[in-house]
């Protein structure tokens, strides 16, 4: 028997009531049942919020200048038992990294830039597309956009058909080529990472969720959480619907980009540059 | 009828015996794909679909194809493929099953393959796909089977199995538009995003189903006692000629698009194939030998001394096929991943696993086809369609 999504959720729901964590909800009610789902997904959409996130580029190179920053990277990765495969680009994971400009924004592209805008090092993440072409090809809607704009992934229900990667626009997407506890254990000396998070089964799609499990409990993105712990505030997530907010702000004062608009699936990671 | 199947020549026993062993040895592969995970192929991030969904997007087309003697016999009264029409239906019967096949080792998870049907989503292309092609593969068995039973009484077949009949015609062309609507709904990968993608697939379907049918008359005829007939042969050449025609103009309507509107993303695909990009060029050879085999098609089928000839016919279908398989097989699949969404060339090398499992499973097709083909031709024999 296994564990599938309303089952979860009753179990999630319940757990809530008793003031219990997902997972450890999950082992109580059905010991031993989850093997790969979506941590505490508990969907709970307050007052239509509309998740989105800015990336401040300026602050965030020139903490790159001071010397290599990963910070963001790293804690998610952590977080959320993202396995290191190195240099193995064949089953590489990840759900937040670096891609120059050039390649971040392809057709933003000219010869005459400068070589050193050309490199810069921006952070790629899932865009959480306010129409996302990998929710509408799923055969399965193991992948959706949830009414506050957070697109989900129900790694318990997946099939591993990569449909989704064939039609996201923006590489966000990782499959599990193989058994994430059999990366490489010199570059994951303690995978798991984090023992309340967990891990996932081979054969599955999986990508940014932004930190649903956090915001499910009040909390904002590990990744923006830890850009803020160490002062640079180049990652700044909140709410599209709130006119006051810190983003919408940042949105009105300054210019901003998205990644390929052309395509109509309405990016919600906004660029500062 | 089916303990046709269990009598057969020596020869026949061999060719069963023999693809009872690749499939072996691809059954044995495939395990450990199960147990290690699609790491055991050549996929990667970047190119997420590799031979296997290549091969089930070209078997939809051989499937596809074997409405081209069902149609003419059903709907223009065309009586001389009523010898073949159960060829062509046997093999689509094959096709499918090698198609479904290809989706189910492609998937990541196939214990849970049936959330597919658990959690039904009319949005996305697959779930139609699954569809139109389980129910294609029953109106063949239905038709195929009753038409054949009905045969060996020696009686008309019945009202509801012509009614049958009728519906696979469309449902063959869904099967194929609905394959490639896989592809041409999705923004962002340039190769596919164009509207003629579905008349492309048929083009190409019957071009390569038809073809592939007339080199398995040719040898029905040299191995059995049942000859297909001359002129069925002929007119199946015909239609194969139209067919590729369409097929490589439809090909050269996408170059021109893309290189006289000189939209980068529409170019860049087009020119990792035939010419290299960014200094990766590994399909290269290979498009070109679609092409060298696509222009050697079009001489033999279109000069009408060399299409009427049975020896050039044959092997303009066999350039046919792999022109086409090529350029479908390998090419379309696997050139719309390149560049990759950051406009990078990663490439696509398939491991010896991932082909011997495409080996075996091209074997279980011809494996099922050749029981299928002894029944058929067996009841031919008997009924004595064996002269023409
Ligand atoms: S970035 Fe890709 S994975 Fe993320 S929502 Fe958009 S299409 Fe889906
Ligand atoms: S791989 Fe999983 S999430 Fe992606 S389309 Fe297939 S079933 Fe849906």
């Amino acid at each position: 028997m296994t564990v599938d999504r309303r089952k979860f959720l009753k179990i999630a729901g319940l757990s809530a009531a008793f003031g219990l964590g997902g997972k450890t909800a999950v082992d109580i009610f059905a010991p031993g049942e989850l093997f790969a789902s979506a941590g505490s997904a508990v969907p709970v959409a307050t007052n239509q919020k509309k998740w989105a996130m800015v990336i401040d580029m300026k602050k965030c190179l020139e903490e790159q200048e001071k010397g290599k920053c990963n910070q963001c990277m790293a804690a998610c990765h952590r977080v959320h038992n993202v396995p290191n495969f190195g240099d193995n680009i064949k089953e590489e994971m990840k759900w937040i990294w670096q891609e120059s400009y050039e390649h971040l924004f392809p057709s933003q592209h000219n010869e005459f830039i400068s070589e050193d805008v050309k490199e810069k090092p921006f952070i790629a993440l899932c865009n959480h597309c306010e129409n996302p072409p990998c929710c509408r090809v799923c055969p399965t809607k193991s992948t959706w956009r949830r009414e506050d704009g957070v697109v989900m992934m129900d790694l318990h229900r997946c099939i591993g058909c990569r449909f989704c990667m064939a039609a996201c626009p923006f590489g966000s997407r990782s499959f599990n080529w193989g058994d994430p506890r059999k990366a490489p254990k010199e570059l994951n000396p303690d995978f798991p990472t984090n023992m309340n998070y967990p891990t996932r089964t081979k054969g599955v799609v999986e990508k940014c969720n932004f930190c649903d499990e956090r915001l499910g409990v009040g909390k904002i993105p590990v990744c923006v959480e830890t850009c803020q712990n160490i002062n640079v505030h180049a990652l700044i997530f909140g709410d599209l619907n709130d006119p006051a907010s810190e983003i919408r702000k940042l949105l009105h004062s300054r210019y901003s980009i998205r990644r390929k608009t052309e395509l109509g699936t309405e990016p919600k990671v906004y660029y500062l540059i | 009828m089916l303990e046709r199947a269990l009598k057969g020549s020596p020869g026949y026993w061999w060719l069963l015996g023999s693809l009872l062993a690749v499939m072996t040895v691809g059954v044995v592969c495939y395990i450990t794909q199960f147990n290690e995970g699609l790491k055991i192929t050549g996929m990667s991030r970047d190119i997420s679909w590799g031979l296997y969904i290549a091969q089930f997007t070209y078997l939809v087309g051989i499937a596809a194809g074997g409405v081209m003697v069902v149609l003419p016999y059903y709907i223009h009264d065309y009586k001389a493929f009523g010898r073949i029409t159960i060829l062509g239906e046997f093999l689509a019967i094959a096709a499918v099953i090698m198609c479904l096949l290809f989706i189910f080792v492609d998937i990541g998870n196939p214990v849970r393959m049936l959330n597919v049907i658990l959690y039904p989503s009319p949005r996305s292309i697959l779930f139609w796909d699954m569809i139109v092609l389980n129910g294609y593969l029953f109106l063949n068995i239905i038709v195929g089977w009753n038409v054949l039973a009905a045969e060996r009484k020696g009686v008309q077949y019945k009202k509801w199995v012509k009614f049958l009949a009728y519906v696979s015609i469309p449902w063959a062309f869904s099967i194929h538009t609905v394959t490639a609507f896989l592809y041409a709904g999705i923004p962002g990968r340039h190769l596919w995003i164009t509207a003629i993608m579905a008349a492309r697939f048929l083009s190409s379907a019957f071009a390569a189903g038809p073809s592939l049918l007339l080199l398995l008359c040719l040898l029905v005829r040299k191995l059995t006692k049942f000859d297909p007939g001359k002129e069925q042969l002929r007119t199946l050449g015909g239609i194969i000629t139209y067919a590729m025609i369409l097929n490589c103009f439809f090909l050269l309507l996408e170059v021109f698009t893309a290189f006289y509107s000189g939209i980068p993303e529409h170019q860049s695909s087009l020119v990792y194939l035939y010419a290299g990009l960014d200094g990766h060029s590994r399909l290269v050879p290979w498009m070109w030998t679609s092409v060298f085999f696509c222009v050697v098609a079009l001489v033999l089928l279109v000069i009408p001394a060399l299409r009427r000839n049975e020896t050039t016919l044959a092997l303009g279908c066999v350039a046919v096929f792999i022109g086409t398989w090529i350029d479908k097989g390998v090419g379309l699949v696997i050139g719309g991943f390149i560049p990759n969404p950051f406009h990078k060339v990663i490439e696509y090398m398939p491991t010896a696993r991932e082909i011997i499992i495409c080996l075996a499973i091209w074997a279980t097709g011809f494996f099922v086809l050749t029981i299928l083909y002894k029944i058929a031709i067996s009841i031919k024999e008997e009924v004595g369609v064996t002269n023409h």
